[in-house]
């Protein structure tokens, strides 16, 4: 381990950057998509369709792909999914809709579903065209709290049904995870911007940016001048490791680094270090890893205590990280953060396996990897500041909510992340939707 | 290895592989270039008298199936636009050239004796080995009282065909029309006027596609579609149908038998011969992959000859016209039920969702620990086909027999014939 950190920006040529931070996968061409969608056999009571959190009628807007109904398509798709844009650009297909298409079964080859969603959807945001429309007024006012996925999910189906709905989003931009949290190159052309002026196009919804449960904003407030209230908070804060020198100077939150690249035009503004590990096996350790080496760290290291099989992050996710030249090691658990002239300087792990009755043990042998900056990515959780004192029931670190999505409070209901359930985009969109229906129902509509 | 030699009418080939009367033989330049690639013959594309014709732009329309492009194809382009003396002159050099290969020459005059006389006087000069005369084309010439105008109307294809017999004694193939309800009287005509042997098919009218921005038909000429000439895949049914219909017919004679339409591999090929064509015509798959496709036509006939055990192509040339039958000789005690692989299933539904909505409702869907089963209720299930052909996964579903040595029945004979249950009376 040597002296001085070596942590700076511009590790790369300008051109570079561009392109690190393009598309991960391009979108199809038509030909391409025509092609691809000629693959779907139009199933009987689809698979994929059961598969998929948000019910999209997969088989029906593959089929308007190729007839060339590419409205149709779109709308097949945001129908039941309003982000149907991000979900074709993030969501883990491998393990929803693609594993489920029968030609999977058939020949291990799906399909291409996500793909052929991002060509329908593009095309209609292409047009310009604000296919959607508000029902006659109800009168009635709704407060949403978090513009990520799930509250404007949420939003879009209210302001549909003709109920006014006021978006409070405790950030400077709407958009939640796809605009601070997804990797870089999976929401190419700020796409999660697009997407949420596409959500809001609709009208009668109002957006407050910088407000807060908590901060700004006092539940009680919310419930007393609205007629309802869906919380979509996601989860504020994450888990820490528990060691000692978790302060120390290059020991990052990977989710706070995401969300300062995502926000910064000019990636080679970031600083990032020569040698980088990362602690984790979710997809956030997954795209701080390979963000970081595509931001020109030399090597990245990402270490997960249990096995490949065990990682929150897909097979497909690990590829990913792999092809881009991260390593991956299993098996082992920090246990010191190393510090050499008041910074981090590496980080010790003891191997791990499973003892007798299945739970996790150290084997005691330990190994060490120098490291300019090391990335925690080991979960995140609801931020307790935000609901202290509200009354809001938490069961397993989550708010608890019925299966209409309703809370222990009477006009409060709440999904996303911040609910039990896959802390994915396309499930924290179908919370929002199911909520809205419930919302609309308790209403009287 | 398999003896590919051919004969047909008298004309011999290396190969049964022609190319027909099109733009791949419009010159000595396109010619050269397919006999080097191993075809066994050309039918010269189309002479007319001059002055030569002129052809309009654009020529082609297609029509692409689900990314596949060309699966049908058409054209307005007419017979050849060069003159008569420039193409006797090549047809001369190239028959010189290659002696072992089939040349045919199409040709298409008015309706006058003396045209016919003068110009096969001049073909027969070149060396080839044989005319075809086109009583088939569907567009263009036949605004001008030739082409199909001349095969819609048997008096004048028998009328056509033996003035050519007693003007030249090169072997007279004449190309019929699919354009008529019925093959066999054009077919019989040609026989009855002499002819060597038939050609067919010829193209079908056709408009492949409306422009819906412009709303004209294509291929759209300056706002404006005419009809135009259908070939490529999506026709081999049809013309399947015709040959047979004339391999099978007793007043055709056994008149040899140049098949044509939508053949671009050797099991087409061979599906031709097997209902009695001597030879093929192959145009639309050179004209999509170039010359090269009759490599694999060669020796993927040969090696299927070889595992057949047919030495040569009179080995199995017709031995499926015996089996083509009219309805009313099939045999109504024949049973088959669908039988669906569970293995093999991948779940998709289709088989069930064709019974069930457009069907005898006798696939049932079931799902047990969320696996999606299908099974066929044989007392529901008439032996049709449907779902087996739906299914996208081959082998999955299979047709088993289950007619239990009941008796050939015809529906002459059957029960259920009105004529026989008058005659129980």
């Amino acid at each position: 381990m040597g002296e001085g950190a070596d942590i700076r920006g511009g590790r790369l040529p300008a051109a570079a950057y561009d392109e690190n931070f393009a598309d991960l996968q391009p979108p199809l061409a038509r030909q391409e998509a025509v092609v691809e969608a000629a693959r779907c056999y139009f199933c009987y009571d689809a698979p994929c369709v059961q598969a998929c959190p948000t019910g999209i009628d997969i088989p029906s807007f593959i089929r308007k792909i190729q007839t060339g109904n590419l409205k149709g398509s779109a709308l097949d798709i945001l129908e039941a999914n309003i982000m149907g844009g991000t979900c074709a650009r993030v969501c883990p297909t491998e393990v929803l809709c693609e594993e489920a298409c029968v030609r999977t079964v058939q020949e291990g080859k799906p399909v291409r579903i996500g793909r052929l969603q991002r060509y329908a959807t593009d095309a209609l945001f292409a047009t310009g065209i604000q296919p959607f429309s508000r029902a006659a007024s109800t009168g009635r006012r709704i407060a949403v709290v978090g513009a990520g996925p799930a509250g404007l999910a949420c939003a879009h189906a209210l302001a549909r049904r003709g109920h006014d709905v006021v978006v409070f989003e405790r950030r400077a931009k709407a958009g939640g995870l796809n605009e601070h949290g997804i990797a870089a190159y999976k929401m190419a052309n700020d796409f999660a911007a697009r997407e949420v002026a596409f959500i809001l196009g609709i009208g009668g919804i109002e957006l407050h940016l910088g407000q807060a449960l908590g901060r700004e904003l006092t539940l009680d407030a919310l419930r007393r001048d609205h007629d309802a209230v869906f919380l979509g908070v996601g989860l504020g804060t994450t888990n820490r490791l528990g060691l000692a020198g978790e302060e120390l100077e290059g020991v990052l939150d990977a989710v706070d680094f995401i969300e300062e690249l995502r926000q910064s035009p000019d990636k080679a503004t970031l600083p990032v270090g020569r040698h980088i590990v990362v602690i984790g096996g979710g997809n956030t350790a997954i795209d701080i890893a390979v963000q970081t080496k595509r931001l020109g760290a030399e090597t990245v290291t990402l270490v997960y205590r249990r096995g490949a099989g065990e990682m929150g992050a897909t097979g497909h996710e690990q590829e990913i990280a792999q092809l881009n030249g991260v390593l991956i090691r299993h098996w082992a658990r920090p246990v010191t953060l190393e510090a050499a002239g008041g910074r981090v300087a590496g980080v010790t792990f003891e191997h791990t396996r499973l003892d007798a009755g299945g739970r996790l043990e150290g084997t005691g042998e330990r190994f060490t990897l120098a490291a300019d900056q090391v990335f925690k990515a080991i979960g995140q959780k609801l931020l307790a500041d935000e609901l202290a004192g509200s009354g809001l029931a938490i069961e397993a670190g989550k708010l608890r909510v019925d299966d209409e999505l309703r809370t222990s409070l009477d006009g409060v209901w709440a999904g996303g992340d911040a609910v039990a359930g896959q802390d994915l985009t396309v499930a924290a969109v179908e919370d929002g939707k199911r909520a809205a229906r419930s919302i609309d129902r308790a209403l009287g509509n | 290895m398999a003896d590919l030699r051919c004969t047909i009418a008298g004309v011999k080939s290396p190969n049964p592989f022609w190319l027909a009367s099109a733009p791949p033989t419009d010159k000595a330049y396109n010619v050269v270039r397919a006999f080097r690639a191993g075809w066994g013959g050309v039918v010269w594309k189309t002479l007319g008298e001059d002055p030569p014709i002129v052809n309009v732009s654009s020529r082609y329309g297609a029509v692409h199936f689900r990314g596949h492009r060309m699966a049908g194809f058409n054209n307005i382009e007419l017979i050849t636009d060069r003159t008569l003396e420039v193409n006797l002159r090549e047809i001369t050099q190239v028959k010189r050239d290659w002696p072992d290969r089939a040349m045919v020459v199409s040709l298409m005059v008015p309706c006058e004796e003396a045209s016919w006389q003068a110009i096969l006087a001049r073909v027969e000069a070149t060396g080839a080995d044989g005319v075809e005369l086109n009583f088939g084309c569907p567009h263009g010439m036949s605004e001008r009282g030739m082409g199909s105008a001349v095969g819609q109307v048997p008096e004048y294809i028998e009328m056509v065909t033996r003035w050519c017999k007693q003007h030249t004694r090169m072997p007279v193939f004449v190309k019929l029309t699919p354009n008529v309800t019925n093959i066999l009287a054009p077919a019989r005509a040609a026989v009855a006027g002499g002819a060597d042997a038939v050609s067919l098919i010829n193209t079908i009218n056709s408009i492949t596609a409306v422009d819906l921005d412009r709303m004209a038909p294509e291929p759209v000429v300056n706002g404006k579609g005419a009809h135009g000439g259908y070939c490529g895949p999506a026709v081999k049914p049809i013309a399947l149908c015709m040959v047979a219909e004339i391999a099978r017919d007793p007043d055709c004679a056994g008149v040899p038998i140049s098949g044509i339409g939508g053949i671009e591999t050797w099991r087409d090929a061979a599906e031709f011969m097997a209902l009695g064509a001597g030879s093929v015509q192959v145009c639309t798959a050179a004209m999509h992959y170039g010359f090269k496709i009759v490599e694999d036509m060669n020796d993927g006939l040969a090696n299927w000859m070889d595992d057949k055990g047919y030495a040569t192509l009179d080995g199995f040339r017709g031995a499926a016209v015996g089996n083509y039958t009219d309805w009313g000789k099939l045999d109504m005690n024949y049973d088959i039920k669908a039988r669906i692989s569970d293995e093999l299933c991948i779940g998709c539904g289709l088989c069930h969702i064709a019974c069930e909505d457009t069907s005898h409702q006798a696939i049932r869907f079931t799902q047990d620990a969320g696996k999606r089963r299908f099974t066929v209720i044989d007392a529901d299930c008439v032996g049709c086909n449907l779902c087996m052909h739906v299914c996208p996964v081959e082998g999955c579903i299979t047709m088993e027999e289950v007619s239990e040595g009941r008796p050939y029945l015809t529906w002459a004979a059957h029960p259920k014939n009105p004529q026989n249950l008058k005659a129980a009376e």
